[in-house]
């Protein structure tokens, strides 16, 4: 779409250091992630098929796995698009003005992330447990917030809640906002601004913070096993379910479910993919 | 200046958030006025789920050949007092089926769902099969563990779980204590010196014991694994044959995991008969049947009999007759400043 | 002057701003300001003695410091990994880049499991570690590790964007006006990837301290000793003690919240220095 784009991407390589360094470069990079990330993941898949295939393909397509399996998608597709209209907004209040409380705001939204899983799991239950302020309103009005299916998309929302802004905000910093005024003079509202020109300038921001939602709301764990209730078939998901069958003495079960969470990496593989396909085709 | 169209977007993404908030709140909700099939909620611990899918299973069956209606029993399960506080918090539970007595109590003292004398309700202080803690050692017990004393000597290493965070390694806790008690003749002060010793060949605490089982099996960790007798078995019986042995020592605790009706749950939801029905069922012959196929010592005298060969012969003591009970054990040892704190944390002048 | 004459030219303040307090006042504050109200139903001295004790402290220590050093190490090799995979063409590298995520998808109790797994003493590292003297498992070395896993993503993840996008052009500049990659490096890339940078840093940092499921399993939990402060936070619960819980975890949030501002405070210094030499003024 921006002609300019491209042709510097090519030339890259001239300032990218002499061919050793290069190798050299590819190579710690590639043994840090083969220890901390691929070895873990043969582990995984390791454990999960250490029964056979078959009993693999039991463990994830028997009801109650598929069950998880739904309520986890839900989870994550309330969860994301939540926090990405939330993460775009508050980067371009961030990124594109000053104003009193602007640092206060930013260190608030970082705030889910160095709460502690289990506490964020608790302060819903605080919020809305039969004894939590709202307790009793709530029992009166037969509403159920924890131990149901809104308690899980609330503590998936709330864990996953810095990742959009956080992920689009250093972007749209980098790149200042000359073009946004240049088409506001020139007429364009500013809706028309931020769909056409500020949008496509963060794609890649918008994309990794969609996509490391999306992860973390599918295999968040400690906060959503604090307001699950844990009733099997109805408010399990894959990771509850996961530790579930782990502490019925079926590990393979377990991993199993497990590495179907990993699948996802090839998701997000695909997806970058298809939205690198189209940038450069449009 | 806000243009009116960014107004609106506001209006409408606030009238969003909120309404999204009860809407879904309001679809998730269980059935209440179906009038056909009952469901029950078993709100219990941890590696019960296939006793309790066994259980459930025949007694729907039972149920419905009686009544004509079906009941559909769903499970719950985690870990014990994580479990409890969430009745507390809210979750229906018709009944709940827990490791100890202690976080049913708390129904009671924090939740008032039940009444404070629950455990008089059903026989055998409400626990309708029982269990103990043994010990697992590895095959050929290389190190010759016969008894308690043992696990104090040097270079063994016990594999137990966090009794702050594990409701079984509070019953394993406690059985060593009570041995040791019982040892000196009553003396709490040798007792407290017998665990101190103990906890020296402690070089893990998992903060469950399922994960100390995996400690002691998988991660190759440790001599000797204190654990509940059923969970023994789900380990050297699946898991394990040829790895592991039981350790049956000379003197033992009763483990009594208790069940009770959630009266506030039952009432609010006009489940009360189908759950007494239920937790009866328990006491039947056939559900005592299930217990001991499932590795749990039956209170049934006839079916304990039955099973004899495959529940060695301990001698037992109960909480009640050491401890006084389970908030009194609870309060001495296991909150803040309790026994089991001092032994970790140089006390304070 | 300089803020209201942008403020004239671009739209949205008032709507971002209003939308932004609003989420951020239901999703964030209204919880944990349950979270605040429950520890003050403690007496002052309560509070202290649940947060002063030595176990506690022993506790903060150790979350603290090992999420630090979890997070130093991802600000270095996720900086690494991401110019690797911006800037240079390799096989596999789509495969290593969809990786990059997954110690997020992965629950982190089953990340804790298979850590352990990997590096107790019979496992696949732990047993040549062993060989060398080193212990990993259970051990504040082995929570290190596993904060570094469910952390390594984030440094990643913000700074492989901006590599993405910075132009070549500068680059090329100064390359061709004879700088030597290095201080190509230095004086052009690194201060326009320093705020993505801090960011990452920051969010791996204030992952790590909460964190409590890949842990348990790795740290042994020995008080005094491998003992985090969620574990703490857990053992309050199970005694039913929901205030000494919430206390517990205020301080962490309190002392998490200086040090983000802190940061943040920081990275607007950085990010002021290096925006106002193109000519933004």
């Amino acid at each position: 779409m921006h002609p300019t784009s491209h042709a510097p991407r090519r030339n890259r390589r001239l300032v990218s250091g002499p061919a050793p360094v290069r190798w050299l470069l590819i190579a710690v990079a590639l043994a840090f992630l083969g220890f901390f990330l691929v070895v873990p993941l043969v582990a995984v898949f390791t454990y999960a098929l250490q029964k056979g295939v078959g009993a693999y393909f039991d463990a994830i397509l028997e009801p109650e796995s598929w069950s998880a399996i739904r309520l986890t998608l839900l989870a994550a597709a309330i969860a994301v698009p939540l926090n990405l209209v939330f993460g775009l907004a508050a980067a371009w209040l961030i990124a594109r003005f000053r104003f009193p409380g602007r640092d206060v705001l930013l260190t608030l939204i970082d705030l889910p992330f160095s709460v502690s899983p289990v506490i964020a799991g608790l302060v819903f239950v605080l919020l809305f447990g039969r004894q939590g302020w709202l307790g009793p309103w709530l029992a009166e009005h037969d509403i159920h917030i924890i131990f149901a299916v809104p308690g899980i998309v609330l503590a998936t929302v709330f864990v996953t809640f810095p990742f959009v802004v956080r992920e689009v905000l250093p972007i749209m910093q980098a790149q200042g906002h000359d073009e946004e005024e240049a088409a506001l003079s020139l007429g364009a509202s500013g809706w028309r601004t931020f769909l056409h020109v500020t949008l496509p300038k963060v794609k890649w921001g918008v994309l990794y913070g969609v996509l490391l939602c999306n992860a973390r709301a599918m295999g968040e764990f400690g906060a959503v096993s604090v307001v699950s209730g844990h009733v099997r078939g109805v408010t399990n998901t894959l990771p509850l379910h996961a530790e579930i069958l782990y502490n019925e003495y079926n590990l393979a079960g377990a991993f199993a479910v497990a590495s179907l969470l990993t699948v996802l990496a090839l998701v997000t593989l695909a997806v970058k993919k298809y939205v690198e396909w189209k940038a450069e085709s449009a | 200046m806000k243009s009116p169209s960014a107004r609106r977007l506001t209006a409408a993404l606030l009238s969003l958030l909120l309404s999204a908030v009860p809407a879904l709140g309001g679809c998730s909700k269980p059935g209440a006025a179906q009038g056909e099939p009952i469901t029950l909620l078993n709100v219990s611990y941890d590696p019960t789920r296939e006793l309790y899918t066994d259980l459930n299973a025949a007694f729907a069956k039972q149920w419905e050949a009686k009544h004509g209606t079906k009941l559909v029993i769903k499970q719950s399960h985690g870990g014990s007092g994580k479990q409890a506080r969430a009745v507390i918090d809210g979750l229906d539970a018709d009944v709940v089926t827990l490791a100890l007595a202690y976080d049913i109590d708390m129904l009671h003292d924090k939740g008032q769902l039940i009444p404070a004398d629950w455990q008089k309700r059903l026989p055998s202080n409400s626990s309708p099969y029982t269990s103990t803690i043994v010990f697992v050692v590895r095959k050929g017990n290389p190190k010759a563990i016969r008894d308690w004393e043992d696990l104090l000597r040097e270079g063994v290493s016990v594999i137990t779980p966090n009794p702050k965070t594990s409701g079984g390694a509070r019953w394993n806790y406690l059985a060593a204590w009570g041995y040791a008690r019982r040892k000196a003749g009553g003396d709490d002060a040798k007792a407290r010196e017998f665990i101190s010793r103990l906890f020296k060949n402690v070089p893990v605490l998992d903060s469950g014991a399922r994960g100390a089982t995996t400690t002691f099996a998988e991660r190759g960790l440790g001599d000797v694994l204190i654990a509940w007798e059923n969970e023994a078995f789900l380990l050297t019986g699946e898991v394990g044959k040829d790895e592991f042995e039981i350790i049956v020592p000379s003197v033992s605790i009763l483990a009594e995991p208790p069940v009770a009706l959630v009266d506030k749950n039952v009432d609010r939801k006009g489940t009360r008969a189908a759950a007494e029905a239920w937790l009866q069922y328990l006491y039947t012959d056939e559900g005592q049947e299930l217990a001991a196929k499932h590795h749990f010592r039956p209170r049934s005298q006839k079916v304990a009999a039955k099973y004899a060969h495959r529940f060695p012969t301990v001698s037992l003591f109960t909480i009640d007759e050491v401890f006084g009970g389970w908030k009194q054990s609870q309060k001495q040892h296991f909150d803040d400043g309790g026994s089991f704190d001092q032994l970790y944390v140089p006390q304070a002048q | 002057m300089h803020s209201s004459a942008r403020r004239r030219v671009l739209p949205g303040f008032g709507l971002t701003l209003g939308l932004s307090w609003l989420y951020l006042g239901l999703i964030v504050l209204l919880p944990l300001s349950g979270l605040f109200l429950k520890t003050f139903s403690l007496s002052w001295a309560q509070f202290w003695d649940t947060v002063a004790a030595p176990r506690v402290l022993a506790a903060y220590r150790l979350s603290f410091g090992a999420a630090l050093a979890a997070a130093l190490l991802n600000a270095v090799f996720g900086l690494l990994v991401a110019w690797v995979l911006v800037r240079y063409r390799f096989p596999g590298k789509a495969l290593v880049d969809a990786l990059v995520d997954l110690p997020f998808a992965l629950p982190t109790a089953v990340a804790g499991l298979t850590l352990t797994t990997l590096y107790s003493r019979n496992g696949w590292y732990g047993q040549h570690l062993e060989a060398l003297g080193f212990q990993v498992a259970f051990t504040p070395v082995g929570i290190v590790i596993a904060l570094t896993f469910i952390g390594l993503p984030f440094v990643v993840r913000t700074v492989q964007p901006v590599l993405e996008d910075i132009d070549a052009d500068v680059e090329e500049a100064a390359a061709t006006l004879g700088a030597t990659p290095w201080q190509v490096f230095t004086r052009v890339l690194f201060p326009s990837v320093m705020p993505a940078l801090l960011s990452g840093f920051t969010l791996a940092f204030a992952r790590a301290i909460g964190e409590y499921g890949s842990v348990v399993f790795i740290s042994g939990n020995m008080p005094m000793k491998t003992e985090i402060a969620p574990l703490l936070i857990i053992t309050r619960l199970e005694q039913y003690d929901y205030a000494g819980a919430t206390a517990i975890a205020g301080v962490m949030l309190a002392v998490s919240f200086a040090m983000l501002l802190a940061v943040n405070l920081l990275q607007r210094w950085t990010h002021r220095r290096f925006e106002t030499r193109p000519g933004t003024g």
